[in-house]
């Protein structure tokens, strides 16, 4: 996984030109999943919720392996990756032995994570990405920039625009005429693909079955009119039993979107048997790592493997709503980004992302599966001061402070001084604090202190 | 003179022994809400309270602890603890301070010889509006507020990790203020501390997405909070951008509640 996060600060200093689609789009998200919830006992949900993701992830072992038993029993190959590496390995040797040339892709942020697209297209593959929003950056040479609505980042106009340049549609064209030229080139895709993949969102131990959600129809398609699918499921998307899935399926649709559930849900379970009409011949689960292992092992950010990946926390993200997720550099943005980033791809490679965040704890409040994102926030940011990554400045700065704080004696005669020195000397402009006055006016101290006003004795 | 405090379950009744709560004005408090903090003084005594100022406190640590500098907030939490350590009752002008000593010094001090006493502050500690309505049972301040339209900022620790989120518009409302709803009042103003000056452009997108949705509101009175912190950073945007509204911290309001005359 690529990661440009050291470019955040500038990136989301030129964040406005995204503002306005981001904030119209994640708003509308966040209402329709305050509303789904509304009508449901949520906090129970929740709460369940989070324990099965718990129980799953420290019995992970075990569930891996019933879940491969289970996979291969219904006929689907079963493949370890350990790395993106293994990932690439193992879809080449696929591609290979298929003499594949052209595959559909269904909406798939692993996917992306272990770039794909890349490997196909250095194979000689022909990939096209299948979701309407997905189907649009690639015309865009763009990553997805939220993680259930790809091109939220994008106004209509824009859209119309590049449709205009690319199919010769009008200017004016309805978003229905839109979806209608796309559709006609994804269904000579689907006809003509060789090989299928997606991800998975989850995959059920008990049973073997790989889940998927969505709205469009096209990941039925990619995983039944090819004859592969490939599905790549990280570890952490498996559920216990199949009665876990009834929950997660109503759980994320009504976290993602608000919708009580997905329009269509597929349950994969193998390929076609003799008796099936149709459906793939091959069926591959690739069982993906790629650092997740090492994020459990981790005591302060194992949580964060519960994610289901629904965007929750980016609708209701403050920060987010002002950038939008390039800015984050990588391809999970947002808060559950900040504290998942760190984890698979390094500290060092994720900074600023850990500090990028006002610590309101929305995201934590919408997070179906309650992950404590502002704690482990924390957590990453104790270990970049400890690995020393953060700003010097800010260090001196906050020991400097700490030692005034310590001694009430000099902290009376610092905070005097705010009050009685002349106004010219309060302006000198002093490091870090100077990016108050960059977007504000000089807060106005009051004429004494609250100390001098207790002194003289309050009335 | 004006009416008496009222409970919910009718006028307040003399306190057997009075209750004593020691004012922890804040850092921003102290300096650039003073006037504030000695309403928040004038009122708490109004309601029979005895109030204390212990002159030694200085910062929570709460700057040093969001920037993951722990060993540094430890210093400046260990002073508080020791500082309010006789305190009957801690009360703060700022739901992020009171936050900070009472559900961030658990995370500080969890294995420490210090994490019993900052489990015994933590117990001991109110922010102000939310210190009258659950600790002195306060429902009803007087009618001071009598046809004002005022629009309430939630700060983020206030509301989402203290839970208090009815007892400010209570104390509001009783008092005959109109409490305006506006679309973005719960959201967070883009303060955050070192936050807002680490990614000021983000820091001002968020205010600006308070100040205009609350421009969209209607005409109000004044804005009003509990916390310092957020009313600094939305004053000090709202003064770049030339909006004119008042800005008021919610303890000056209060008193105005009460009868600030009388």
């Amino acid at each position: 996984m690529q990661i440009h996060s050291r470019e955040y600060p500038k990136r989301a200093r030129e964040g406005g030109d995204v503002r306005a689609s981001v904030t119209g789009a994640t708003l509308s998200f966040d209402a329709r999943r305050r509303a789904a919830f509304a009508g449901v006992a949520a906090e129970e949900w929740r709460v369940w919720a989070e324990g099965v993701k718990t129980h799953l992830l420290t019995h992970l072992d075990r569930y891996l392996e019933e879940a491969e038993a289970r996979l291969e029993a219904n006929g689907a190959r079963v493949h370890w990756a350990g790395s993106q590496e293994d990932v690439h390995r193992i879809l080449s040797a696929i591609i290979e032995r298929r003499g594949a040339r052209r595959a559909v892709k269904g909406k798939s942020m692993l996917s992306e994570e272990l770039e794909v697209n890349e490997l196909l297209e250095k194979r000689g593959v022909d990939v096209l990405e299948t979701d309407l929003g997905e189907y649009i950056l690639q015309l865009l040479e763009q990553p997805p920039s939220h993680i259930v609505g790809p091109a939220i980042h994008l106004s209509l106009d824009e859209i119309r625009r590049l449709y205009h340049e690319t199919h010769g549609t009008e200017l004016d064209a309805t978003p229905d005429e839109l979806a209608g030229v796309s559709r006609l080139i994804l269904r000579e895709a689907f006809l003509a693909a060789d090989v299928g993949i997606t991800g998975g969102n989850f995959l059920v131990a008990e049973t073997g079955t790989v889940a998927l959600i969505e709205n469009e129809g096209n990941i039925r398609l990619t995983t039944s009119a090819p004859p592969v699918h490939v599905a790549l499921v990280g570890i952490e998307k498996l559920l216990p039993r199949w009665s876990d899935l009834a929950v997660f399926l109503q759980l994320t649709a009504r976290a993602a979107t608000g919708q009580p559930v997905g329009n269509y849900v597929s349950m994969i379970h193998g390929p076609r048997t003799a008796d099936d009409p149709d459906g793939p011949e091959e069926v591959h689960v690739v069982l993906v790592d790629n650092g997740r292992t090492d994020v459990l092992a981790d005591p302060e950010a194992w949580e964060a493997l519960r994610c289901v990946r629904c965007g929750a926390c980016l609708n209701a993200c403050p920060v987010y709503r002002q950038t939008g997720g390039h800015a984050y550099g990588a391809v999970y943005s947002g808060p559950i980004g900040s504290v998942l980033n760190p984890g698979l791809a390094g500290l060092h490679a994720a900074m600023p992302l850990p500090f990028a965040s006002s610590l309101c704890g929305a995201c934590e409040e919408a997070c179906p599966v309650r992950i404590p994102i502002p704690e482990l926030l924390l957590s990453w940011r104790r270990r970049a001061v400890e690995a020393g990554m953060d700003s010097r400045a800010k260090a001196g700065l906050l020991r400097a402070w700490t030692a005034v704080a310590t001694r009430p004696g000099l902290y009376r005669a610092a905070g005097a001084m705010l009050h009685t020195l002349p106004e010219p000397v309060r302006r000198v402009p002093l490091p870090v604090v100077g990016g108050w006055r960059e977007v504000r006016a000089d807060p106005e101290p009051s004429p004494t202190s609250f100390r001098e006003l207790w002194r003289e004795g309050i009335e | 003179m004006s009416e008496q405090p009222t409970t919910a379950s009718g006028p307040m009744p003399p306190a057997r022994a009075p209750v004593r709560a020691s004012l922890f004005v804040t850092c921003l408090g102290d300096h650039f809400y003073a006037d504030a903090a000695a309403s928040a003084v004038r009122l708490l005594r109004k309601l029979g309270v005895e109030v204390d100022f212990p002159e030694a406190q200085t910062c929570c640590g709460q700057p040093a602890f969001n920037a993951g500098r722990d060993a540094e907030a430890r210093r400046m939490a260990a002073h508080t603890l020791e500082v309010f350590r006789e305190s009957e009752y801690v009360v703060l002008p700022s739901g992020s301070c009171a936050c900070m000593l009472r559900r961030f010094y658990a995370h500080l001090f969890h294995d420490d010889d210090l994490s019993g006493q900052a489990a015994d502050l933590a117990g001991r500690t109110f922010e102000l509006g939310e210190f009258l309505v659950r600790v002195l049972g306060v429902t009803k301040l007087g009618r001071g507020l009598e046809g004002r339209r005022i629009a309430y900022h939630h700060g983020c620790h206030a509301l989402r990790e203290l839970g208090i989120r009815e007892e400010p518009l209570e104390l509001l409302a009783s008092a005959g203020a109109e409490v305006v709803p506006w679309e973005a009042a719960e959201e967070c103003c883009g303060f955050g501390g070192l936050f807002s000056v680490s990614f000021p452009q983000v820091s001002a997108g968020m205010a600006d997405r308070k100040l205009d949705t609350l421009a969209a509101a209607g005409e109000v009175d004044f804005l009003t909070s509990a916390d310092c912190g957020c009313l600094l950073q939305l004053s000090s945007r709202m003064r770049k951008r030339r909006q004119d509204l008042a800005v008021r911290h919610l303890a000056d309001v209060l008193w105005e509640a009460a009868g600030a005359d009388s």
